[in-house]
């Protein structure tokens, strides 16, 4: 089953209700990823792209629609079935990291497997893979306190990779760092992209986003531009009808 | 994620924050320290009652004959065959005739003493160890003999070294010693070494009477109490068709309902020592509840790392159950530190040898309850953990 999407998205409605008031923050949503894409999801805040990012990183569920995540419909499951469905599939890099500070680094990327029930010896093994990967051996001891933010952000790479998902979402992973790290993660990103995996970046930023293969731009909770980075609507917030001439 | 690894997080978040750990064990360790006290306080005085007990003699039934309404006389013939008869219940019997009236050693009155009519068992049957002389024999018995046996108080502030021979007057009546008993208690002046035991026949002579009223009868074993006492009674019913005209008392009544008193003592006590173990509850709670707020993100962070709410659940009431547990041998420790000062200060203080013994159940008790509590109040915290939604936790700052 190869042509079979890792990601459906059909008909993804997200509304909150305040009082009498309804906020639609994803209104109608539709789309396919497939696996190795490299997607990056792009719009500015009230966008419903961190609503977007939270239904597909199954922290949350859709109002209504339909999700497939590697052929399972994940739309109405409960909390518990989430939260393995998080830990099998999803490697989360967040803004601000979402280090334990307590735990030193290695303890921190063992935390997906002691959830997942990983042998001991498994765990030493993809701990030590990955922090290599990353280019963190030597501070395998420290506390994330003792890093700079670009390592921090490469441990929280490493702890994504450590339990082998099928999705690696992104979001906002250069928000927190100065323009330099910030280049630095990204292609680090690029080359975890590269080695096959599926990497789903949120960003309100163009020239982040304009590392990705294909572009998805949000706007009031609706798609209104879905395709490769380098077509002229792309990467700029134009007037609706317009894009909607594109499209 | 394992058991054991959860136990082994949730010691490193203790040691984190290590003086908020340990006050919030204080309430246990105190409660469950206190309860330690208390119970071996309670198990000290209890053994101090049972050794003091069986001094005198725990497997002694005292009769008394009061031949109230009944015609009927008991004699001592009658009764010493029966327990003659009987001795897989009894061991020894001797009439015990108390003399009144008063005794003197030359011209010095002696004002405190007791005299007791016995027979030549009785030294016997309250295991009395002569320190000179012989006791009182069937012979004395038989020839109404005017020969005493005194104990050490007497002997040892009224006569010299040679008191075999020497004479004391009771009621005007001149009786020889012929023998000493050793102490057995301080030899102060009214306590069980300022005793006299003459022939019970010389003794019924002295005090104008013909009857016996009272008798010492030692059963076979302490075992046999209940038994002996039953048969005993059975038999003067016989008698006296009357259960009215006898009395049969034993010691180990009396220490079975001192012993009950000092437990009920002791279960009051330490119910009321329990109450801090509940209150340090509490303040695990209180604790658990704070550090599930601080922790927030930690858990949203877990969650969305795949967390199930049991694992968070678990992780919070291991840690509060932890807490209390470590709280708990600390209060063990503490418990048998207070105990064995408790045990010095009490033999300076009273120059009595209660030894104050924390007993295995009770610490075993002790433990299991901090354990319990840390869980039952860990329980209500932890629920809330992991019931947040992981998007909130990850947004809280």
């Amino acid at each position: 089953m190869i042509d079979e999407p890792l990601i459906v998205f059909k008909d993804i409605y997200k509304i909150y209700k305040m009082g009498d008031f309804e906020v639609r923050a994803l209104d109608g949503v539709s789309f396919d990823i497939y696996k190795g894409e490299y997607v990056a999801i792009v719009g500015q805040s009230g966008s419903g792209k961190s609503t977007c990012m939270n239904i597909m990183g199954c922290l949350d569920s859709p109002t209504s629609g339909l999700y497939h995540l590697g052929g399972k419909d994940v739309s109405d499951m409960v909390d518990d079935r989430l939260a393995e469905i998080r830990n099998e599939m999803i490697g989360f890099i967040f803004q601000q990291y979402n280090l334990l500070s307590k735990l030193s680094v290695k303890e921190n990327v063992e935390v997906p497997m002691q959830y997942a029930g990983i042998d001991k010896n498994t765990r030493n093994e993809r701990i030590n893979k990955v922090l290599e990967r990353v280019g963190l051996s030597d501070k395998i001891k420290n506390r994330p306190t003792q890093l700079s933010g670009g390592q921090q952000q490469r441990v929280s790479i490493a702890r994504a990779l450590v339990g082998e998902p099928s999705v690696i979402l992104a979001d906002e992973p250069t928000g927190a760092l100065d323009s330099k790290t910030g280049r630095n993660v990204m292609e680090l990103l690029r080359e975890i992209h590269e080695e096959g995996n599926t990497v789903v970046l949120i960003t309100h930023d163009n020239e982040t986003a304009g590392e990705a293969n294909r572009i998805i731009r949000l706007e009031d909770g609706k798609i209104v531009y879905d395709g490769p980075p380098d077509h002229e609507h792309a990467l700029f917030a134009g007037l609706k009808e317009e894009v909607y001439e594109v499209l | 994620m394992r058991f054991f690894e959860t136990i082994e997080l949730a010691i490193k978040n203790l040691l984190g924050s290590k003086v908020r750990s340990l006050l919030t064990m204080l309430g246990i360790i105190i409660g469950v320290g206190a309860v330690i006290i208390i119970t071996s306080l309670g198990n000290g005085m209890e053994n101090f009652m049972v050794d003091s007990f069986s001094s005198m003699g725990t497997n002694v039934l005292n009769v008394t004959v009061m031949g109230k309404g009944s015609t009927r006389t008991l004699d001592f013939d009658e009764l010493y065959e029966h327990i003659n008869e009987n001795q897989d219940l009894y061991n020894h019997i001797s009439p015990t005739v108390n003399v009144p009236g008063s005794v003197k050693v030359g011209t010095e009155t002696l004002e405190q003493t007791s005299m007791t009519g016995v027979s030549e068992d009785y030294n016997e049957l309250k295991s009395l160890v002569l320190s000179q002389g012989r006791y009182v024999q069937y012979v004395d018995v038989t020839n109404y003999s005017k020969v005493i046996v005194i104990g050490s108080y007497i002997a040892d502030n009224f006569f010299d070294d040679d008191v075999i021979g020497q004479t004391m007057k009771i009621n005007g009546q001149v009786f020889t010693i012929v023998g000493v008993l050793d102490e057995v208690a301080d030899s102060e002046k009214g306590d069980s070494d300022d005793i006299i035991h003459l022939p019970y026949s010389s003794a019924l002579k002295l005090a104008g009477s013909s009857v016996i009223s009272s008798y010492a009868v030692e059963v076979r074993s302490e075992e046999t109490v209940d038994a002996s006492k039953e048969d005993l009674r059975y038999f003067l019913y016989d008698i006296f068709k009357d259960e009215d005209a006898y009395m049969i008392f034993s010691m180990s009544e009396l220490l079975d309902t001192m012993t009950s008193m000092i437990n009920i003592m002791v279960v009051i006590l330490a119910a009321i020592a329990a109450i801090s173990l509940v209150v340090g509850g509490i303040g695990i709670m209180n604790i658990t509840l704070v550090s599930v707020t601080e922790r927030t993100r930690e858990i949203g962070i877990r969650k969305s790392l795949g967390a199930k709410r049991h694992n968070i659940m678990q992780q919070f009431v291991i840690e509060a159950a932890t807490t209390s547990a470590i709280g708990g041998i600390i209060g063990i420790g503490f418990g048998y530190l207070m105990s064995s000062l408790g045990t010095l200060v009490i033999s300076q203080m009273l120059d009595e040898d209660i030894s104050l013994l924390p007993t295995l159940s009770s610490v075993m008790i002790a433990f299991g309850v901090s354990v319990t509590i840390g869980i039952v109040f860990g329980y209500l915290p932890a629920r809330n953990a992991a019931r947040l939604n992981p998007i909130d936790a990850l947004r809280y700052d």
